[in-house]
């Protein structure tokens, strides 16, 4: 047991400095800073600051455009959640199942783990365009209905979803595959010989025995749409029309970066880093596997 | 005896005939949806494609036109010079190179700190490593602004990169991984004298590659596709990364629609990181899902 350890009074200190020195200047700092300015009323560029205690919270809470930040940031994380969880596993059963080239197929999917994410959105964006996209123009001369997700929240949000699953999904895929290769063979060989069809096996036995990778997947996921879909929002519909995709963490850029009103922004930090931190230890509670940004 | 059995032989062989070929229909059934489903996932990359190679009438015709033009050349060239994509591609490539080497090294030293070394403060050092999992760029992204801003970093690649380095992840990863590496080792290269940097270098990086490759894919993948924090330090076109640069592209309100021209940049924008899952594909989804074991 001791025979791991090496002998040294300030090695140790010298290889973890790099990484203590990052966090502390770049996440500890500026966390305790978010803190400490969100009990603060500033002015725009930060030269004056009066302690106004929780005031900044009771204005978030009271405020018609936070609530709404709240709740379409729930409607875009279960939503992305749901259609990645959903379609990565039908992918992934799909791609498991013993047939020539499956390994091709695999690659044929995998790959969407490159798209950045705002470039999807970039791309989802012309397939949804209200002039030229694909989808308004196919939807129109089907049902004459004219799709614009420049008038319409909904369809905005739909557009956003669809971009985020679709930068996600290799994702999901690769997970679902590993978890479907540590189901024995033997216990699906099992089932069908007492008379089980495909079907039956998949939510009898599969499905189950992949709880934990989809729980893990949940989390991540829920965690990828709250903090990493800044990118999506930004780049395709600034948050509009309307607020309608206005998710918390656009909200923080844009109360604290166009704004300039830091200390509800900070509020809004705090909120969000409460978030990150349920999430995060929901994870640690119910799986061992680490989080990956 | 030859009764008996060309009697079961008559019994069983039509059954193992229509079974085989329900089999067979079955296994035609899974190729043709696996292809809809790879034809489904590659569609928008497909379009982009398609309308990067057509002029502005051709990409903003009504119906769209969905087969290759004859512009390709032409577009792309364009574009090239217009976005100043070289430049782009190029940023984007350091920093993703940066932040990918710069976490896997940091990491690693910290992992091999935490795990070979017995050193006052350890607890510590590996708890302030854990926290940073719930601090997000966007949760603390106000006052780590204002940190960069301080030292100077606007416009800058340390700025861009450095406080992107610290990895909660990839030190977890690595700590894991020494954890099973033998303690003979360790032991054996103290009995022959070697110090723990001889160590470090001579046994434990050879036989780490694996999970460098493996973290490699992913934290290159991370740092291509940053958007938020490029957006926020950097204000000079030149200091622009690939991501940031493209959204800015996307032709707005009053100007004239060149989607063609903008998915060209898209397509230019994402084959990098997805020639990167493609050709390392093994070691992305090793990355992925080996470190809970």
């Amino acid at each position: 047991m001791r025979a791991r350890v090496f002998r040294n009074p300030w090695l140790p200190y010298v290889l973890v400095a790099p990484q203590v020195l990052i966090t502390l200047v770049f996440f500890f700092w500026p966390a305790f800073e978010s803190l400490r300015l969100s009990l603060f009323r500033v002015s725009p560029f930060g030269d004056r600051q009066v302690f106004t205690g929780a005031d900044n919270f009771t204005r978030l809470f009271t405020s018609a455009d936070y609530l709404q930040s709240i709740q379409v940031s729930f409607v875009f994380a279960l939503g992305v959640t749901f259609l990645t969880l959903a379609s990565s596993l039908a992918l992934a059963v799909l791609a498991s199942q013993k047939i020539r080239g499956r390994g091709v197929y695999r690659s044929a999917m995998l790959w969407t783990y490159g798209i950045a994410p705002p470039v999807s959105g970039i791309i989802w964006l012309f397939i949804f365009h209200p002039s030229y996209g694909l989808v308004p123009y196919l939807l129109s001369t089907v049902t004459a209905y004219e799709l614009n997700w420049l008038l319409e929240g909904r369809i905005a949000m739909l557009l956003v979803i669809l971009a985020a699953t679709w930068a996600r999904l290799g994702y999901g895929v690769a997970f679902y595959l590993a978890g479907l290769q540590s189901i024995p063979d033997s216990v699906l060989e099992a089932a069908s010989v007492d008379g089980a069809g495909p079907v039956r096996r998949f939510w009898a036995i599969t499905f189950p025995l992949l709880s934990p990778v989809t729980f893990f997947l949940f989390i991540i996921m829920m965690v990828f749409a709250f903090f990493e879909t800044f990118g999506i929002i930004h780049a395709v519909t600034q948050g509009g029309p309307g607020n309608a995709t206005t998710i918390m963490v656009y909200k923080v850029y844009l109360d604290g970066f166009v704004n300039l009103r830091l200390g509800l922004s900070a509020a809004e930090s705090v909120v969000l880093m409460t978030m990150v931190i349920v999430l995060t230890m929901l994870q640690f509670r119910y799986t061992q596997r680490k989080v990956f940004y | 005896m030859s009764i008996e059995w060309s009697a079961e032989a008559t019994l069983t062989r039509p059954r193992v005939g229509a079974a085989r070929r329900r089999r067979a229909w079955g296994r035609l059934a899974i190729h043709a949806l696996l292809v809809l489903a790879v034809l489904a996932l590659g569609f928008p990359l497909y379009y982009a494609f398609v309308i990067s190679t057509q002029t502005i009438a051709e990409a903003t015709a009504s119906p769209p036109r969905v087969l290759p033009g004859s512009h390709f050349w032409t577009n792309y060239t364009e574009v090239w010079h217009r976005i100043h994509m070289g430049r782009l591609l190029l940023n984007s490539l350091i920093i993703a190179l940066t932040v990918s080497v710069g976490k896997i090294a940091v990491s690693m030293l910290s992992a091999f700190a935490i795990v070979y070394f017995r050193f006052r403060g350890r607890e510590v050092v590996f708890w302030m490593i854990f926290v940073t999992l719930m601090l997000p760029v966007p949760v603390r992204i106000i006052s780590t602004y204002k940190v960069i801003s301080d030292l100077g970093w606007i416009n800058t690649y340390a700025g861009l990169t450095i406080p992107l380095i610290a990895s909660a992840t990839a030190t977890f990863l690595f700590r894991q991984f020494f954890l099973t590496v033998p303690d003979e080792l360790s032991d054996a290269a103290q009995i022959d004298g070697a110090g723990p940097m001889r160590f470090f270098w001579s046994i434990l990086l050879p036989i780490s590659w694996a999970n460098i490759a493996a973290l490699f894919v992913v934290m290159f993948i991370y740092g291509w596709n940053q958007y938020l924090w490029p957006l926020m330090i950097t204000s000079s076109e030149d200091m622009r990364v690939v991501v940031t640069g493209i959204a800015a592209f996307v032709p707005t309100g009053t100007q004239l629609p060149e989607w063609n021209l903008v998915m060209a940049a898209a397509v230019m924008a994402l084959l990098p990181p997805i020639a990167v899952v493609v050709a390392m594909q093994r070691w992305f989804v090793k990355g992925l899902t080996e470190p809970e074991k």
